[in-house]
């Protein structure tokens, strides 16, 4: 009987693993559609009214997928790095690369929300509070991430310090989040909490999730397509690059 | 949740500002980052035609 | 050991042969301090809101300054090279030049600051506070810093794209060390935070020298 096992690291080789992420977009693309759509419909005419907030909790459908995209997609960007580092592979460093921005623009994107949510419910477009500090934080954690690899000519060394860099940054997400946070206990007076959500009903919450599930497969499509485009900078002068390029003509 | 009318789902309860003023942001910025890694990609397959254009030029020459 | 003592020597003899630009941080130390008061006005009591978070930024911008010197140098005449290259642990080397760094450097900032602290009317015990919390954290911004300069090292735009690496890293030091002071004026006791960031520096000093040795590596690779 024959295996027929796929060799995973077959594809571990941005020469191959370039159409396979060319199949994988459109449907990654597709399903974020879908699921946007959904949410959107559950958070716009299924859940009701916020009792406290109004109309203006409405932007958690979009603060919190951003918010969380935005912590996820550095996590996901540290273990590539980790394992390009470790295997000393192209692949996972271009992978790396390639979800930095769209983390950054989640990044800003949950700011940008909060700061909108926050002047209809706690009065001001910033508040010093420990969620959003350490969003801002995070954001910059991004920018130089990608102000490093910018700076750097050589990809491989622009790889490999971006790699420490995203993993210094990882270790130290939680002690600036729990250092944002002490600081934002002692100087209570001064501001007040937005990660106290509303006792949420299990609609909102389901919408909310559904919006969640929609910025993931959006975040798998986009840095895909930006990978494939990494893949075909970076592998510049391969005969399989041009060949494609000869082809595309 | 039922709208009375059109008009009162645009006004969002008086909060219109800050709801569509995220939600356009969000939907903005989801549709132009595709476009820029379309561009992205775009542009590398230009630049790695250029460098295919150039290196089948010095096999001509060397033929020569 | 005596690797490590003998790179900490030549790096302060070097520091020493040119004062200069040895005393350029706390200089800037000095004069940030000075410039928050003309900019904000005299009011003795705003002076002593504001003296600890001043201070420690302060302090934060001119450990920042410092930090170009510290590979840039041996990088460039191709010590750093050798080390790398060297029968020693190339840690060990490193945790050297660290060492020499926060003496000429850092130190200063720790000594000068209970004479900045009287510009802001800070009390006594208050500077003492001050005082042991940069004592604790200016190796820290040193540590962490350091990370920066070596992944940036040759780079250019190097003395910003540091600043925009390291600055997120050093919130909690801030947080913690000008709380600590912060914590002291308002009178409900500075030892949580000094203990806070006392594991900070725990925490960079066995973590920071790897990630700095790495970096090193990758930039003279």
């Amino acid at each position: 009987m024959t295996e027929r096992s796929i060799n995973w690291f077959r594809f571990s080789s941005p020469q191959t693993f370039y159409p396979l992420a060319g199949k994988m977009v459109p449907w990654f693309a597709a399903a974020a559609a879908i699921l946007a759509a959904i949410g959107l419909y559950v958070g716009f005419f299924v859940a009701p009214t916020d009792f406290q907030q109004g109309e203006a909790y409405r932007i958690i459908f979009v603060h919190v997928p951003a918010s969380w995209m935005s912590m996820f997609i550095y996590l996901v960007m540290a273990g590539w790095a980790a394992v390009g580092l470790a295997l000393n592979s192209r692949l996972s460093g271009m992978m790396a690369s390639a979800l930095a921005p769209t983390g950054a623009m989640f990044a800003f994107l949950s700011l940008w929300t909060g700061a909108l949510w926050g002047r209809p419910t706690w009065g001001a477009y910033w508040v010093w509070d420990a969620r959003l500090t350490s969003e801002l934080v995070l954001f910059f954690l991004y920018l130089g991430f990608m102000a490093l690899q910018a700076a750097i000519d050589d990809p491989r060394r622009a790889d490999k310090a971006g790699a420490v860099l995203a993993l210094v940054g990882v270790v130290n997400i939680p002690i600036i989040y729990f250092s944002v946070k002490w600081w934002n206990t002692l100087h209570q007076g001064a501001s007040v909490s937005l990660a106290r959500a509303p006792t949420m009903a299990t609609i909102m919450f389901t919408g909310m999730i559904v919006m969640v599930l929609a910025f993931w497969m959006y975040s798998i499509a986009v840095s895909l397509a930006r990978v494939r485009a990494i893949i075909l900078e970076r592998e510049r002068h391969a005969a399989w690059a041009q060949a494609l390029a000869g082809a595309a003509a | 949740m039922s709208w009375g009318s059109a008009a009162e789902f645009f006004a969002m309860g008086g909060y219109a500002p800050f709801v569509w003023g995220s939600f356009a942001v969000v939907a903005l910025c989801l549709i132009v980052e595709p476009l820029v890694v379309r561009a992205r990609h775009r542009n590398a397959l230009r630049r790695l035609k250029q460098v295919q254009r150039a290196a089948q030029g010095m096999q001509r020459e060397a033929a020569v | 050991m005596g690797a490590v003592l003998g790179v900490m020597r030549r790096d302060l003899l070097l520091a020493m042969r040119r004062k200069s630009g040895a005393a350029a941080p706390v200089l800037f130390f000095v004069v940030v301090a000075s410039l928050f008061p003309l900019g904000l006005g005299p009011e003795p009591e705003l002076l002593r809101r504001i003296g600890p978070g001043v201070l420690w930024v302060g302090a934060l911008l001119a450990t920042m300054l410092s930090l170009a010197r510290l590979f840039a140098s041996d990088y460039d005449d191709g010590t750093l090279e050798q080390m790398a290259l060297s029968p020693e642990p190339f840690v060990a080397l490193v945790a050297g030049k660290l060492a020499a760094h926060w003496l000429v450097a850092g130190l200063p900032l720790v000594v000068a600051a209970p004479v900045l602290a009287l510009q802001y009317g800070l009390p006594a015990d208050t500077i003492a506070v001050l005082v042991a919390s940069l004592a604790l954290g200016t190796p820290v911004l040193s540590l962490v810093g350091a990370i920066g300069a070596a992944l940036t090292l040759g780079v250019r735009g190097g003395g910003l794209l540091v600043a925009l690496l390291v600055l997120p890293l050093y919130v909690p030091a801030l947080v913690f060390g000008a709380g600590a002071v912060d914590a002291n004026l308002a009178g409900t006791g500075a030892g949580a935070h000094l203990s806070l960031l006392g594991a900070c520096l725990a925490i960079a000093v066995f973590f920071a020298p790897w990630a700095i040795t790495a970096a090193l590596r990758i930039a003279l690779e």
